[in-house]
């Protein structure tokens, strides 16, 4: 996707740079002249807000790797050295910790916003997908960091999520060996965890790389689904617009994880993970941290271990074949009334099958998880045959008219301003369309 | 429209299923746990601008040396009571108290293990020397006391856990550690059983009933009374597993000031930039 004006350098220093390598044209046309709908809503601040709360974990990570031991008889009160006599070594844990949780949160509202605006869909399926190999990543990344403090339910946890495979048949208890480095969760396993740990978040740096990559040949989707006709009448650049509406984004959104690190930093965890590990004794309800429940609660509805575990994998797996799974040649929901309502429903599933997944593994959380899994699936599967039923309402040509159509409703006597308003644009911004 | 219909049904039926959930679990968490829930306790340090009563950890600090020292272990420096934060000991009675306990050391040069009086760098001393010897004592080996008050919590189910972590009355809150051990020190309600506790799950707890009325004298008028003790305890293991606690709201209170007027200049910002722009 081109963008808005084209990088002319003056300064012969970065005339001379550009000649060998054009890194700086190439930032200019990604995050100044880059093309942004004109209509993206604060929803479209979460690819900002995961692209910090990536560099905050990745920063609190190094420097808490600077004072943490990944040796089984002193990780536990490493970390407590790390809360007690570590300088800000508390702000460091706390933020890492809570970060994990809000990086999370991020995420599944970013993914929630492209399932409801249809951002998967021709031509984005490759954004998508990398998107997905990205949330799966974390996942392997956060379950890993939460065994590194070696309490009870990192522990135990661990102990859970490695048994997984053995379900796999023949191999399976084999597999399960190779993965310990023993014949239980111990040592050599803390220190691979901890090794993956520290590797993954640079493997995620690089997919956000493709990821953003894809997205700037593709361009943004909008809340409209309409792709870009005309760059000028459609778009703002992507500098001042986006930056200061992400910038904004971010700092809302630090507030929020500002309010968990100084005011409830132990809120999202587990009490039981303030005990240190210890391998004779199984606390009572093992649970995993929220993010991950509703794969767990999956995993728990299905009483053979094997069909459970692939469930598991199948509820993450399912959504990168989302693209080809939704025919619906209309994008967004806000045209598609159908969808629209089984969106909610499935938000409506996933908060229940995170609930069931926090639950004791006893009625009516099983017959409910089970009810909860078929509906998840069921979501997937119905989505081929949507088209078929729905009427879909009449989508705007392009985000222009759109924007138009918005402003007049709420705003009915001002519609000239509107047409104006690139001619009308700041003069810093005007120098960027040409 | 068969779809809605079907739509309309499998919604009613996943409202119809919340609900039930709701019914039951309360049923179901009726069964397992039959011990009531400890009661929420006024503390010093809770809430957004929560600091540690002094005097109150110093009592505390005197409970836990006389009665719990004598069989639970707790992890901390002993120069942290002299600590800002925390019960602020001035340094001389830190300096003293850590030279009344023997630690052991070594090996010096001829390879010898010796014993030699606490530095305020020092531990506290555990009062068995591994869990093992702990357990063949008492039955079973006390837990270690630096971060008991944040390792234990009660359940509070749905929807008051919600409430627990925003910024309303009555919610923010932290402290079910405190209650929790609050609640235990008062839970020993059966003279003729004193392993038999109310709060505790199932019951039956290793621990004998710790404290009585005026078993640890009070030098500073504070009456000495079990209800006194028990919350004393309680505020100083949080302080001892939380020590940086009023330097973290202190600091966060700032930050979330900043953050809050910097949204708000960057939002006048954003409009400006965007206000002649239809979007």
């Amino acid at each position: 996707m081109h963008g808005l004006s084209t990088f002319e350098p003056k300064n012969g220093f970065v005339k001379w740079l550009e000649a060998r390598l054009p890194i700086l044209s190439f930032a200019h046309g990604s995050f100044v002249a880059y093309p942004t709908p004109k209509n993206l809503n604060y929803w479209w601040t979460f690819g900002a807000i995961l692209s910090f709360m990536l560099i905050a974990q990745i920063i609190t990570g190094v420097v808490l790797t600077m004072h943490y031991t990944p040796e089984a008889t002193l990780a536990f009160s490493s970390v407590e050295k790390i809360m007690r006599d570590v300088n800000w070594g508390w702000l460091f844990r706390y933020a890492h910790a809570n970060g994990a949780s809000m990086f999370f949160l991020a995420v599944y509202i970013h993914m929630f916003r492209g399932l409801y605006y249809g951002s998967y869909k021709n031509p984005r399926e490759v954004l998508w997908i990398l998107g997905v190999i990205i949330f799966l990543l974390m996942m392997a990344t956060g379950f890993m960091g939460y065994v590194l403090v070696w309490g009870q339910m990192s522990f135990w946890g661990a102990t859970v999520i490695t048994n997984l495979f053995s379900a796999i048949p023949i191999f399976g208890n084999e597999i399960t060996t190779w993965l310990w480095g023993g014949y239980s969760v111990d040592n050599p396993t803390l220190n691979r965890f901890f090794a993956l740990h520290y590797l993954l978040p640079f493997v995620i740096f690089a997919v956000v790389g493709l990821h953003v990559w894809a997205l700037h040949v593709t361009g943004q989707n909008n809340p409209d689904g309409v792709e870009i006709k005309d760059v000028e009448k459609d778009c703002v650049p992507f500098t001042p617009h986006a930056t200061m509406k992400d910038g904004l984004g971010v700092v809302v959104f630090l507030l929020l994880y500002c309010w968990f690190i100084f005011y409830v930093p132990n809120y999202l965890g587990d009490a039981d993970n303030y005990i240190p590990a210890n391998p004779l004794k199984t606390p009572p309800h093992i649970v995993p941290e929220w993010y991950f429940l509703p794969f767990y609660a999956i995993l728990r509805a299905i009483p053979d271990k094997l069909a459970g575990v692939i469930a598991m994998f199948a509820a993450i797996a399912v959504l990168a074949f989302l693209p080809w799974l939704d025919k619906s040649p209309v994008r967004s929901a806000k045209y598609r009334p159908m969808y629209k309502a089984l969106f909610w429903a499935f938000v409506v599933v996933s908060i229940g099958l995170g609930y069931c997944g926090a639950m004791p593994a006893a009625e009516p959380y099983v017959t409910v998880s089970r009810v909860l899994s078929l509906l998840y699936f069921g979501f997937f599967a119905i989505l081929p045959f949507l088209p078929r039923w729905e009427k879909t309402l009449p989508v705007p040509a392009t985000i222009a008219e759109a924007v138009l159509a918005k402003s007049g409703k709420v705003e009915p006597p001002k519609p000239e301003p509107v047409k104006a308003a690139p001619a009308k644009a700041p003069t810093k911004s005007t120098r960027l369309w040409k | 429209m068969t779809f809605k219909e079907t739509l309309t049904k499998t919604l009613g039926l996943a409202v119809a299923v919340a609900g039930l959930t709701a019914v039951a679990s309360s049923a179901a968490r009726a069964d397992e746990h039959e011990q009531p829930t400890p009661t929420r306790q006024e503390w010093t340090f809770a809430g957004p601008f929560g600091t540690f009563d002094r005097a109150q950890l110093q009592r505390g600090f005197k409970v836990y040396k006389e009665v719990c020292s004598n069989c639970h272990e707790l992890h901390i420096p002993i120069r942290t009571l002299g600590q800002t934060g925390g019960p602020e000991l001035p340094e001389d009675q830190v300096k003293a108290l850590a030279a009344s306990f023997t630690i052991k050391d070594g090996p010096n040069g001829s390879g010898d293990m010796f014993d030699r009086p606490g530095r305020p760098s020092d531990y506290f001393p555990a009062p068995f020397p591994n869990p093992e010897a702990a357990a063949t004592a008492l039955g079973a080996a006390p837990p270690d006391m630096s971060l008991l008050a944040k390792s234990r919590k009660y359940e509070r189910g749905f929807p008051k856990f919600i409430f627990d972590a925003l910024p309303v009355p009555g919610g923010m809150y932290q402290e079910l550690g405190p209650d929790y051990i609050y609640a235990i020190l008062h839970g020993y309600e059966k003279d003729e059983d004193p392993n038999w506790n109310a709060y505790f799950p199932g019951h039956k707890i290793a621990m004998g009933k710790p404290l009585v009325d005026g078993q640890v004298e009070y030098t500073d008028g504070t009456p000495a009374t079990l209800d006194q003790y028990a919350k004393d305890v309680a505020s100083f293991l949080y302080w001892a597993a939380e020590p940086s606690l009023e330097q973290r709201k202190r600091i966060g209170f700032r930050v979330l000031a900043f953050l809050f007027i910097l949204a708000g200049l960057m939002y006048f910002t954003k409009k400006k930039i965007w206000s002649n722009v239809a979007h």
